[in-house]
């Protein structure tokens, strides 16, 4: 602020007011991320044209646009499809706090999914992961559950 | 397609940050300067188009704001969410539906707001946005999966970078003309694997503008109109992890409609010059092969023959690319506008011989979900 004063040109702050919202997960999404809290089961949901099965569950596939119902089991573990090392901080947009780096993200296929998700890996060194490794989800405790993504801690390679 | 023409182009110098400049400001000199370019008053101008993004900007409606500072008094004015090229691609709309002539400008301070919280914000908030992935984070993700795929190397993409920041350096315009090698790309510290600082674009504020019209109109202005041969779009799935992302399906698709448009058959052949998108190094990569300059994966050593440099057969990003100057949303539209300057032997410094096809590609979404190709050409 201090540098501010001495500027030529001014600049408005808008200070720290948030602008909250509340998005909806719906039914989908409520049963998708409710049996993570509740049972630690994964969830796909299957397309009448094509057979691709989706996570999370959603109601449409988008390259057919046809409406699923189908509800199929997932399992929690899946296989690497890419990743990356982050090294430069960020504000992690959930808590407002800095995240410590480095830290890893994954492209994760569970087996029996055709989609992938995306989530924090336990590796920090790109040269010990490869596309095709196995990896397999870390849940949040029993009791610490509250019914989001961050129910799943980070997916982990599994080490023979 | 009935012919429509570009008559007049400007854009604001790229910088850092224009403290001196609100976005009303920097829209106002664009659209002046583009008026100017097209010899027109802004009585000559019957329809408006704005272009931005609310998030970027801190206020809704963002494209109201600048009303004033692009003549839209009494005029028929509408607003393009998006980059340059999708924007363009409406004006050119409103020109063929015989609404008369269009004046589209494109604004946006990178430097007004926190870059990876905005872009954080484009991921869906049930299932992703809570990773803090962003577009650099994303994008790596993306450069991994195509860079193995197709076995290219770090350093062919440093080639990108080395490249358009020295082709920067005759440009302008530019906000990041620099002398470097591909050793010291590869020496910068990485931000995510295998994304390096110096793959990345910078944050910048800019503003650029374009006169369109019809070919009725085009023939009694000053400058020497710039033809649209061709236009395509095509989008994929929203969520990251619905796509493989080695893949350039969307891209393809635009190029098939915009080259049959076009008549262009023989890209390499037929095409003069390229302004792709390049926010990324490894993106340029993508694009070339997405736009069929090459094979899949063919684009590393494509880059690494000079074949893509100025001198080549095909020069790609002229102007620096987004590597060089990166104003979110105006980058499209100063790939079309690069364009349009090369074939009318404007580009200055950085012009190239003979330029009588160009191809501009603009991108929207996360690692290039939605995907727009421009041909413009000197012939009607
Ligand atoms: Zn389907």
């Amino acid at each position: 602020m201090a540098d501010d004063k001495k500027r030529m040109y001014l600049a408005i702050e808008s200070g720290e007011s948030a602008q909250p919202f509340r998005w909806s997960a719906g039914t989908y999404g409520s049963k998708f991320l409710t049996e993570i809290r509740d049972n630690k089961k994964f969830w796909g949901i299957k397309c009448p044209e094509c057979g691709r099965v989706y996570v999370p569950i959603r109601s449409v596939c988008g390259p057919c646009y046809r409406e699923m119902t189908e509800l199929v089991p997932v399992s929690d573990e899946g296989t690497l499809i890419t990743f990356s090392v982050v090294s430069f901080g960020f504000v992690d947009p959930s808590t407002g706090l800095q995240r410590p780096v480095p830290y890893g993200y994954a492209v994760i296929q569970l087996d029996g999914a055709d989609s992938y998700l995306i989530h924090f890996i336990d590796e920090t060194d790109p040269e010990k992961m490869k596309a095709g490794m196995r990896v397999r989800a870390v849940f949040e405790e029993d009791g610490k559950r509250t019914g989001s993504m961050m129910d799943i801690k980070h997916f982990e390679l599994i080490r023979e | 397609m009935e012919p429509v023409a570009i008559v007049g182009v400007g854009m604001t110098e790229v910088k850092r940050e224009r403290a001196a400049d609100t976005v009303a400001d920097l829209v106002f000199e664009a659209c002046t300067k583009a008026l100017a370019d097209s010899g027109m008053g802004i009585d000559d101008i019957d329809i408006v188009l704005t272009g931005s993004n609310d998030f970027f900007d801190g206020r809704t409606i963002s494209s109201m704001a600048v009303m004033d500072a692009c003549g839209s008094y009494d005029k028929n004015v509408s607003t393009v969410e998006g980059d340059g090229t999708f924007g363009a691609a409406h004006a050119v709309m409103r020109v063929l539906a015989g609404w008369g002539t269009c004046l589209y400008c494109v604004h946006h301070k990178g430097s007004e707001s926190v870059m990876p919280l905005i872009t954080n914000a484009m991921f869906d908030p049930l299932y992703e946005r809570f990773l803090g992935i962003e577009a650099v984070t994303a994008s790596a993700l993306q450069a991994r999966a195509y860079m193995d795929r197709y076995g290219v190397t770090e350093q062919q993409c440093a080639a990108v970078s080395v490249k358009n920041h020295g082709n920067a350096r005759l440009n302008p315009v530019a906000q990041m003309p620099l002398e470097i090698t591909v050793d010291d790309v590869m020496a910068s510290p990485y931000l995510a694997d295998p994304i390096k600082l110096l793959d990345c674009g910078p944050i910048s504020d800019g503003a650029s503008a374009v006169v369109i019209a019809s070919a009725d109109r085009a023939k009694d202005v000053s400058g020497r109109p710039v033809w649209v041969k061709g236009i395509g779009y095509s989008c994929d799935a929203f969520h990251l992890g619905d796509r493989d992302l080695s893949k350039v399906d969307a891209l393809q698709a635009a190029a098939k409609k915009a080259y049959g448009d076009a008549g262009i058959t023989d890209p390499s052949g037929q095409v003069d010059l390229a302004e792709v998108n390049d926010a990324f190094s490894y993106m340029e990569l993508m694009s070339l092969e997405g736009l069929g300059f090459c094979e899949r994966g063919g684009a590393g050593a494509l880059t690494e023959s000079g074949a893509t440099a100025l001198g080549g057969k095909l020069p790609v990003n002229a102007s620096g690319g987004c590597i060089s100057s990166n104003p979110v949303l105006v980058t499209g539209l100063n790939s079309i506008i690069e364009c349009v300057l090369q074939v009318r032997g404007d580009a200055g410094d950085h012009q190239v011989e003979g330029v009588g096809t160009a191809v501009a590609q603009g991108v929207n979404g996360p690692c290039g979900q939605s995907q727009c190709v421009w041909v413009l050409g000197g012939d009607a």
